[in-house]
């Protein structure tokens, strides 16, 4: 299947590694002491997050009165940045699913720390529904369990209840397809650990994995059937997603090409979020010889095909508003473009399709700084498209005489702030306290693009033969 | 049992002293190493893993499970007229289906995976070599009865570079 030292292909991990110098290097900043910067960015982070939490606790008490909707905006902010975490996610599930699949060995150096932001991002996207309910503390109504109310059974027609299923059983999986990755890395500090206090921990937290090739074996079957499901658990998570809106018979919302359009988008911002969290990291945390440039040339280039994707259906939607004929679909992309909100539009026009285009420049995608700028200018863009597609589509309904305009309220934004702390305080966390790259995994690949050492290249052809399998 | 016990430090030599032993005749034990070395089962011989059908079992059953109590929640149990739709909507109900085959496969083989390899939180951990998770790869076969010649093995292991050997007495795995 694959060849270990061919020589067309480049090495994955820069400089003369030896195995034990990628142990010593990935888990050098979990045996320091943080560093002042961790400390800044994590209380900042911290105090981002408790901002939040007062803000949300404040509309639990008083109701959801206090954010900016009206009769005629029923969904906006919350649901905006609900779509926009969910997103997020999925670029990690991509790496460590769908790239694992297409045999995808550059994945090993960012699998690790993008299923972790997928992880912490779906729990951000979870409480936007969870407040949105009004009435959190009867979440436990949308599980379907035999009750004293009848039993009365949630609808099972309501693609907000297939939300449910989908966004829980995402978590549940990720969550598990994350720690069965760590398992072999925990054994691995396990055996390094000098304090008893973290002797035991990571002795707990390693199941009693002693690298065993039957238990490998067995392993990577698991890790396997892991990456088939959640291959198709992926893209069904924000096709789900995006039929809460095209179920509905809004113009701008009741579209077909709503799962594939909001999917693709997804994994566009997804990766934009990967690439700016791993540039930050690979400087901080000194990784440069393992997500090197070419990891981030090659983050770039799904972004581009992604982004494509984001553009060309947008293309489609203003056709099809244009030219099928639907007088309501074609005053809602008139007003989108021209009207009151125009200014969320061509942001998220300029954002998503006309600033990623510079990908295509090879200067530009290895270029760190630019592709950093980047990043967080389509993250920005891809929140406004989920603004605009909710927000543009309900200001301006069927009935002149309910117009109105949505404007978000100091909670709404203080509720947004406070999910982006909560992301940042988990993945400060996470990078502090867990193998930030799968250690196992990198080995797996250090000789991969590497010639046989003492051998001519006649014979490390024939060696190639050997280790083929 | 006793084990003999030999230290690599490189996936390549393991690959072909595990052949090379295998070739002679001797079984494996068992062998360590830091990262899934590719090519290994097969130098070992190990048969496929029988998981993926487990795991697809336990699939199964989650797509029967939902199929099953959508059907029932929603045309007998308690029926309810939405816009003259049939009760048993089934369409409908495949998303939810959907989920929970990937819920009951991915959460089913996660645990007969544990189960079949005996991990548990807190266990401890046998180790041959404390390095095994870290940069050694530790070959070990079985010392069955007297047709085990050590010469040949430590020939063969000290042809693929062996670090150290060692017999470890009495079953200490």
């Amino acid at each position: 299947m694959s060849i270990y030292y061919s020589i067309l292909r480049k090495p994955i991990i820069a400089g003369d590694k030896k195995l034990k110098d990628i142990t010593d290097d990935v888990i050098r900043p979990l045996e320091q002491k943080p560093t002042l910067l961790w400390w800044v960015a994590f209380l900042v982070s911290l105090t981002v997050l408790l901002i939040g939490v007062i803000a949300v606790t404040y509309q639990i008490k008083v109701g959801i009165g206090t954010w900016g909707l009206n009769k005629t905006i029923g969904w906006a902010f919350d649901i905006t940045n609900f779509v926009f975490w969910i997103g997020i996610g999925h670029a990690g599930t991509l790496i460590s699913a769908i790239l694992f699949l297409f045999r995808q060995r550059w994945r090993t150096s960012i699998n690790r720390s993008a299923e972790a932001m997928t992880i912490i991002a779906v729990m951000c996207a979870g409480i936007f529904p969870l407040i949105h309910m009004g009435r959190p503390w009867l979440f436990f109504w949308v599980i379907p369990y035999p009750n004293l109310r009848g039993s009365l059974w949630v609808n099972f027609r309501s693609p907000l209840l297939w939300d449910f299923f989908a966004i829980s059983t995402y978590f549940t999986i990720s969550l598990i397809f994350w720690y069965l990755g760590l398992i072999p890395d925990m054994a691995t500090l396990r055996d390094r650990a000098k304090s008893k206090i973290k002797k035991f921990v990571y002795g707990l937290m390693s199941f009693g994995w002693n690298g065993s090739a039957r238990i490998w074996h067995h392993y990577e079957t698991t890790y396997l059937m892991l990456a088939a499901l959640a291959t198709p658990l992926v893209l069904s998570v924000h096709s789900i997603v995006s039929m809460d809106f095209a179920t509905a018979v809004i113009p701008g919302w009741h579209s077909t090409i709503f799962p594939p359009y909001f999917v693709a988008g997804a994994i566009f911002s997804g990766f934009s979020m990967v690439l700016t969290l791993m540039i930050i990291a690979r400087k901080v945390l000194h990784y440069e010889e393992y997500i090197t440039i070419d990891h981030i040339e090659k983050m770039c280039k799904i972004v581009l095909v992604t982004g494509g994707i984001v553009a060309l259906s947008y293309g489609i939607e203003i056709f099809m508003a244009i030219f099928f004929g639907n007088q309501y679909e074609r005053f809602m992309f008139i007003n989108r473009a021209l009207g009151p909100y125009a200014w969320a539009f061509w942001i998220m026009i300029s954002c998503n399709v006309i600033f990623p285009q510079l990908l295509w420049i090879k200067k530009i995608r290895r270029n760190v700084a630019l592709v950093f700028i980047l990043s967080i200018v389509v993250n920005i863009g891809m929140w406004f498209e989920r603004f605009v597609i909710i927000v543009t589509s309900l200001h301006r309904d069927f009935l002149p005489s309910s117009w109105a305009m949505y404007k978000p309220t100091i909670i709404e934004i203080a509720t947004l702030a406070g999910s982006f702390g909560l992301f940042f305080t988990f993945f400060l966390l996470f990078a502090r306290f867990v193998p930030f790259i799968a250690i196992g995994e990198v080995k797996g690949v250090l000789k991969y693009g590497k010639l046989k050492k003492n051998l001519t290249s006649e014979s490390s052809l024939k060696a190639n033969a050997d280790v083929t399998v | 049992m006793d084990l003999f016990s030999a230290v690599f430090k490189d996936e390549d030599d393991l690959l072909k002293v595990t052949r090379q032993v295998r070739d002679s005749g001797y079984s494996i034990y068992d062998i360590y190493t830091p990262y899934a070395v590719h090519g290994l089962d097969d130098a070992m011989g190990l048969k496929p893993s029988k998981l993926s059908y487990l795991c697809f079992g336990f699939a199964f059953l989650g797509l029967i499970v939902a199929i099953l109590s959508q059907y029932w929640i929603g045309s007998i149990d308690w029926p309810i007229n939405v816009g003259g739709k049939p009760f048993n909507s089934l369409p409908a109900y495949l998303p939810v289906t959907f989920e929970l085959t990937v819920l009951f496969g991915g959460v089913g083989i996660f645990f007969a995976f544990l189960f079949k390899a005996r991990l548990r939180p807190g266990k401890t951990a046998k180790l041959v070599n404390p390095h095994s998770t870290d940069y050694y790869f530790i070959l070990t076969i079985e010392i069955k009865d007297s047709s085990f010649d050590s010469e040949t093995v430590l020939g063969l292991c000290r042809q693929n570079n062996a670090v150290e050997t060692k017999i470890i007495l009495g079953n200490a795995l």
